[in-house]
């Protein structure tokens, strides 16, 4: 059916992906990746200016300033500690959740999004069931947008208060981590007994081998942490069963490794992130949960034995007894808690840069 | 009907083996005759398109398009898609069946070519293979023949049930129908409360989207072949829609070497994109089959240019723009083609590919003419339909997707260089565009 074929082959190189417009916005925060080491370390700076200042000066910042939520999903830690970060600078927030507003009825991503820019937000929060949603309706607002998780993709946020967590546990010469100088959750802050690293370089994590274990696949927490971590040269090792972590995660970026077995990657850590098994995105998975905990479950004898001097992070919600033991979320190297404050005074930093760079700056778009 | 001479042109009619500077006279429909230049005698009086400097080709056919009609009129009609057909060059277009409802009858087969749906060049349905195209029970084959239907198809879904698939292309064979199969084996692509959006790879997973994997297309074509295998003395004929992988073309490269009856398509989207174009969640680069790896990609370039590939279809899919502007995820699958086929077959095929203008029109006319066996189609012989393509194969241009004939803009190609600019599509000697 074909007429005479060419005896030489060639190849032709059609154009490459164009380069991605987005941000549109200098103030937005879509993925751990858009940021520059400069502009984390200013995060991270303002973070601990901005958890150190007297509240009463501090809400003079963002003064009526308007800041919107919008939940699609359900959400404790951030959508409370954003609400806090927010409304600690001053700015009036509200909450739009997917149940009990006119998405029910079918309004889209677009039209909730321009509804609430019309309603004079300034800038939005965004939970998103649908991996890529922050994007959409980055593009179709062009008001700052923060990414509060999105679908199994990305969590910038966490991972900058993940950051926050390691560098608090950070000895600069050793490239240890201690977690005795966890600073203390009940009560104010007390001051670690040596200098806060808030300015980072990409040696600022180099020697530092985190390992992030369990759901990968679908975790938004992994993803992040796997684009940020790196790029300040931390070693990051992926670990579980082929089933939540497939073969290809190792491409998603440099720094990044596969090892399954688990004692051995702990033995290699200074850092252990704890992932829950996402049961919603699981979609029809066929899970053993014993023969999981057997392989995978961060327990107390495991810990005291391969890991001693590790931190234990985890990104909530913890399943207690699943993917770590009570004992050990509740140890001497949990920092689980101080990760949940963290995430106060990192979206603090997030939310100022958002309404603060679209005055200083105007729009890229 | 007035007579119509072509004149000046340089005529290139690969499935005739004519390839200069010829005239063409055109008579109530049909070509009448073709002659060196001012050499006709019976041209007096005919009106006259000079197309000096111009090439004169078959009007294009596009096995594979979704003109919406009937029951999604807001994406495309018969008349904007056919519209739009014309513009790229297009003469015949085979509207797939999976309209609402899915033509699986002799009267929506003879509905889409009724002279109310006011298409500017000819539609020719492909009937769906099974009724509703559930994939269960198989549909009357001689009946959608004769209502005109030129193949059939579920496409938007496989048949994936081996008995059906083996009665549906033994009863196609019986009728002297090919089958055109959209292969996805769906077990691979659907789960719980998901489907999969792009390709599986790194670039899904970086992306948090669920992965289309390459083996549900290349199984559903080794499965499908094995079937045409034991159906050999039949004359049973198995067409591959919109094929995507290395893995898939390996199978009909070697079902070929076995001389069975295995054809298959390329849309242009899978020889020159990647799943990179995806980029941050453009939702004009969700189609199904996915785009692939660039391994991929370069293995569809690599079958075109060695003649395994038989056609080059658009599989132009109109959507609504507000069906486009949602989550990546939400998105419905496909993208428009028609007006922007020529223009990049011209580009990297024959300029940048140096594939030899005549092959590049052999693989847009004569073949998937021949595919679908539409008599007098596909060439310029005297006597043959009078569909015509007269176009600039030098003309550079930008393809502005807002100036679009079709309903919808949903391309990936909006502002990319063309390459061939089209001056007129003639259908049946009926000037169906012209261009400004």
């Amino acid at each position: 059916m074909n007429p005479s074929a060419t005896p030489t082959r060639r190849q032709i190189h059609p154009p490459p992906a164009p380069a991605s417009p987005f941000p549109y916005h200098p103030g937005s925060l879509l993925s751990a990746s858009d940021l520059t080491l400069d502009e984390i370390s200013h995060i991270l700076t303002r973070a601990t200016i901005l958890e150190n200042q007297d509240p009463l000066t501090r809400d003079r910042i963002l003064a009526k300033r308007r800041v919107a939520l919008l939940f699609y999903e359900s959400s404790t830690r951030t959508r409370t500690s954003f609400e806090l970060a927010a409304k600690g600078l001053g700015a009036d927030t509200t909450l739009v959740s997917s149940l009990s507003s006119s998405i029910e009825k079918g309004e889209t991503l677009k039209d909730t999004g321009l509804t609430l820019r019309a309603l004079g937000a300034e800038a939005i929060i965004l939970r998103h069931n649908a991996s890529g949603a922050p994007w959409l309706l980055e593009s179709e607002t062009r008001l700052p947008v923060l990414n509060a998780g999105d679908g199994m993709h990305e969590h910038p946020t966490q991972a900058l208060l993940d950051l926050r967590t390691i560098l608090a546990h950070l000895d600069p010469a050793t490239k240890a981590c201690h977690p005795e100088r966890a600073q203390r959750v009940e009560g104010p802050a007390v001051p670690a007994a040596v200098p806060r690293i808030d300015e980072v370089t990409p040696e600022t994590l180099s020697g530092v081998t985190v390992t992030i274990v369990g759901d990968i696949l679908h975790s938004r927490v992994a993803r992040s942490n796997m684009l940020l971590l790196p790029r300040l040269g931390a070693r990051v090792l992926l670990c579980g069963p082929k089933e939540l972590l497939p073969e290809l995660a190792a491409k998603a970026g440099p720094g990044i490794e596969i090892e399954r077995d688990f004692n051995a990657a702990l033995r290699q850590s200074q850092v252990v992130m704890m992932l829950r098994i996402q049961a919603e995105r699981l979609a029809g998975m066929q899970l053993d949960l014993e023969e999981y905990k057997a392989n995978y479950q961060l327990s107390g004898p495991r810990l005291a034995t391969q890991a001693p001097s590790a931190i234990v992070m985890h990104p909530g919600p913890i399943i207690r007894g699943l993917e770590v033991t009570a004992g050990v979320a509740d140890g001497v190297q949990s920092v689980i808690l101080e990760q949940v404050r963290n995430g106060v005074a990192i979206r603090m930093a997030v939310v100022e840069r958002a309404l603060l760079a679209a005055a200083q700056q105007g729009g890229r778009a | 009907m007035t007579a119509l001479l072509i004149r000046g042109g340089h005529l290139i009619d690969p499935a005739a083996g004519v390839d200069g500077l010829k005239d063409v006279l055109i008579k109530d429909g049909r070509v009448a005759e073709i002659a060196g230049p001012g050499k006709l005698k019976q041209a007096n009086g005919a009106e006259v398109l000079d197309a000096t400097g111009l090439t004169v080709a078959p009007g294009l056919v596009d096995m594979h398009v979704h003109l919406r009609e009937p029951g999604q009129g807001y994406k495309e009609t018969i008349a904007t898609g056919t519209a739009a057909a014309a513009a790229g060059g297009f003469t015949s277009v085979a509207a797939m069946p999976n309209t609402r409802p899915v033509n699986d009858s002799p009267e929506i087969t003879r509905w889409m070519q009724a002279p109310e749906r006011a298409a500017v060049i000819r539609v020719f349905p492909i009937a769906a293979a099974t009724r509703g195209s559930k994939g269960e029970a198989i549909n009357d084959f001689a009946a959608l023949k004769s209502a005109g239907a030129v193949a059939v198809s579920d496409d938007g879904l496989p048949i994936l049930k081996d008995a059906v698939m083996r009665e549906t292309l033994a009863a196609a064979a019986r009728v002297g129908l090919s089958v055109i199969q959209h292969a996805e084996d769906t077990r691979m692509t659907h789960g719980a409360g998901w489907v999969a959006s792009m390709n599986a790879g790194p670039a899904a997973f970086r992306l948090g989207l669920r992965g289309w994997p390459n083996e549900a297309e290349s199984s559903i074509v080794e499965r499908d072949i094995r079937l045409v295998q034991e159906l050999r003395d039949t004359r049973a004929h198995l067409h591959v829609a919109h094929i995507s992988t290395a893995a898939a073309l390996a199978a009909v490269r070697q079902a070929r070497r076995n001389g069975l009856r295995v054809t298959c398509e390329v849309a242009p989207h899978h020889f020159l994109l990647t799943e990179e174009h995806v980029g941050l969640y453009d939702t004009n680069a969700k189609m199904c089959p996915p785009l692939r790896s660039a391994a991929d990609r370069d293995a569809m370039i690599e079958a075109i240019l060695d003649g395994v590939v038989d056609a080059i279809a658009t599989d132009h899919a109109p959507h609504a723009v507000h069906e486009k502007e949602v989550e990546f995820e939400n998105a419905p699958n496909g993208i428009t083609g028609l007006e922007t086929a020529l223009g990049l077959c011209l580009r990297w095929l024959h300029k940048e590919g140096k594939l030899p203008l005549g092959r590049v029109l052999s693989l847009l006319s004569a073949q998937p003419a021949a595919l679908l066996n539409l008599k007098g189609r596909g060439t310029l012989v005297a006597g043959s339909f009078a569909d015509v393509v007269v176009f600039d194969p030098k003309a550079e241009w930008t393809y502005n997707a807002r100036q679009t004939k079709s309903k919808s803009r949903n391309t990936p190609f909006d502002g990319w260089a063309m390459q061939g600019k089209v001056r007129w599509t003639v259908s049946e000697g009926r000037i169906a565009y012209a261009s400004d």
